[in-house]
């Protein structure tokens, strides 16, 4: 029998705002990591390519082991897969199947949502590093430099390349950003001192691709972690102009549905 | 002392629910919204209040715009919305764990599994329902660990009402809950949403259905062209205006000019087939009296009594038009 104080009589309230974001969180990285094309582009492709290259001699990485030479350029591809290319094509399919709709009228505020999104890109990023440097160190990798600036790079890369990502899953169809997104990721992976170094290129071509995220992030972490340099600072500053701009545009013209 | 009568009319429309009922849930006023040049809402006026409110309009009427505007997703450009008080946009923070939406469609990660969902919805809210029991209730279990983009519609559909109930809210907003569903599934809902009606929620739902209006609401606003043009309780919306008809079957021949004369003046009587009469006005047991009586002078036995009420989709397909909509 119902009555006034039946199951379904009204208790409403919000959840405390921590156990929402982490809530959130743990969701979409769940949903992240049960998703095989992002394996894919996250875990399979950057770990092949660090095995691949260091061990056989296709390009030529310049004097000193080529694994000194890949790994920054695969963490810095690394962030780029998740924070950029995944976080795409996951929030414009999320935003196309009204996931972002739905959520936007939960208890949940559009920040919070966007903080979980963001804690949920740090997790698998840490798990990338952590699976890369394990391999790379397997390969006789010899880091050198300032464990914060790394941090730094890859924290000013993560916010750039999620201003951009965002960006593009707010406003464009969700097959258009999944189809964009790759691409993006393969040129940027050719282009932006990944695996090919960067002045393998023209001297005016260099100039432009040096200003691109993913070639101050690469850049940036091998002069730290390659050639022991400090705080990379011209290309600390590159990020922080990506990240400012992207998240700043992105906040102005992302589409909610 | 004397004790006054309540006014005629008043005792046979008892509210459903007690002194709550006069309390609105959402109160619309002059609401305009316009898509590019396409005006989709034009001036809609609305006040629901506590129970179940249905909102009925043929395709495009402004249905969902409506809604959603109510539910916080889009801001009216003239005209003021008022949801358990609030400003769905401004105070949305306030308004949103009292509400619970159900959406036309999706709202739901392709990858994530139905309990999965409902149980994280369920974590973003103070306290939520017991969320077994209501997978138990909606027939969700067998969904088990198929992701919701291989789940039947049916079953999406009753998920997505699951996520709109799980938070207790006070008002649950359900955009055509029904669509698409099978008898036993549309059946399950309906139930649903009377025992949230029960148990003191209130509901606005958009629907397709006449069947779904005249079961679950109180109140039914009928949209056309983005205005309520009719608004009142289903057995009101029925009575109101239209005609009603009144069929008996008697001795062939009856003198039916004689009927008429005893009949209030704005009826009309015939005798369509040889012995089969038909009377047409406002039906009430003052008219079926009349002609109960007006039998026994002329020695009928009035066969085959019978008396045709207006659903409540003659109603609508009256006031909408029967053309074809795009």
């Amino acid at each position: 029998m119902t009555t006034a104080t039946g199951t379904y009589a009204p208790r409403p309230g919000a959840a405390p705002l921590p156990r929402m974001i982490a809530a959130q969180a743990a969701l979409e990285t769940k949903m992240l990591l049960r998703n095989g094309e992002q394996l894919l582009l996250t875990v399979v492709i950057p770990t092949l390519l660090l095995l691949l290259f260091s061990s056989v001699d296709i390009v030529d990485t310049g004097a000193g082991n080529a694994v000194d030479f890949l790994t920054p350029g695969i963490l810095a591809l690394a962030v780029m897969s998740t924070a950029f290319t995944g976080q795409a094509i996951a929030t414009g399919f999320e935003r196309r199947y009204g996931v972002l709709k739905r959520l936007a009228s939960s208890p949940l505020p559009r920040w919070g949502l966007m903080t979980a999104k963001t804690a949920s890109v740090l997790v698998t990023e840490i798990l990338q590093v952590v699976l890369l440097t394990v391999i790379a160190f397997a390969l006789g990798w010899n880091p050198h430099g300032n464990p914060l600036a790394v941090l730094l790079l890859l924290v000013l890369g993560t916010a750039a390349f999620s201003g951009l990502g965002l960006l593009m899953a707010g406003t464009l169809k969700a097959e258009a950003t999944l189809a964009a997104a790759n691409l993006v990721f393969l040129l940027l992976l050719v282009g932006g001192g990944v695996i090919v170094p960067l002045d393998k290129f023209p001297q005016g071509a260099q100039d432009v691709l040096g200003l691109l995220p993913i070639s101050a992030l690469s850049d940036g972490l091998r002069d730290v972690l390659q050639h022991g340099a400090g705080m990379p600072w011209g290309d600390l500053g590159i990020l922080a102009v990506w990240a400012v701009l992207g998240l700043a545009v992105a906040g102005k013209f992302f589409r909610w549905e | 002392m004397e004790i006054p009568h309540p006014p005629v009319g008043a005792a046979d429309r008892v509210p459903r629910l007690g002194p709550m009922r006069s309390e609105p849930v959402v109160q619309v006023q002059a609401l305009v919204k316009r898509y590019g040049t396409k005006t989709a809402v034009d001036g809609l006026d609305l006040v629901a209040r506590a129970g179940v409110t249905a909102v009925l309009g043929p395709n495009g009427a402004g249905k969902t715009t409506t809604v959603e505007t109510c539910e916080g997703y889009r801001r009216p450009d003239s005209g003021t919305v008022r949801v358990l008080g609030l400003d769905p946009v401004r105070q949305a923070r306030e308004l949103h764990p009292r509400i619970g939406v159900m959406l036309q469609s999706g709202g739901v990660y392709s990858g994530a599994r139905a309990d999965e969902m409902l149980r994280h919805v369920a974590k973003l809210h103070a306290h939520p329902l017991d969320v077994d029991a209501l997978i138990e209730r909606l027939g969700l279990g067998s969904c088990g660990r198929t992701s919701y983009r291989r789940l039947s519609g049916g079953q999406q559909q009753r998920l997505a009402l699951a996520m709109a109930v799980v938070g207790r809210p006070e008002l649950v907003f359900l955009d055509e809950p029904t669509a698409g569903l099978d008898p036993q599934a549309r059946h399950a809902t309906w139930d649903l949403v009377r025992d949230l009606r029960a148990d003191g929620v209130s509901v606005i739902l958009t629907t397709h259905y006449m069947e779904e209006a005249e079961q679950l609401a109180d109140d039914v606003a009928i949209i056309d062209a983005g205005r309520v043009i009719a608004h009142g309780s289903p057995e009101d919306l029925c009575r109101g205006g239209a005609e009603n008809t009144l069929r008996f079957v008697g001795r062939p021949g009856l003198d039916v000019g004689s009927l008429l004369k005893a009949l209030p003046a704005d009826c009309s009587a015939a005798e369509l087939t040889p012995g089969s009469y038909r009377v047409v006005g406002k039906v009430d047991p003052q008219l079926l009296a009349t002609v109960a009586s007006w039998c026994a002078q002329h020695g009928v036995m009035p066969d085959k009594i019978s008396v045709e009420r207006h659903t409540l989709e003659d109603v609508f397909l009256e006031l909408t038009g029967k053309e074809l909509r795009s």
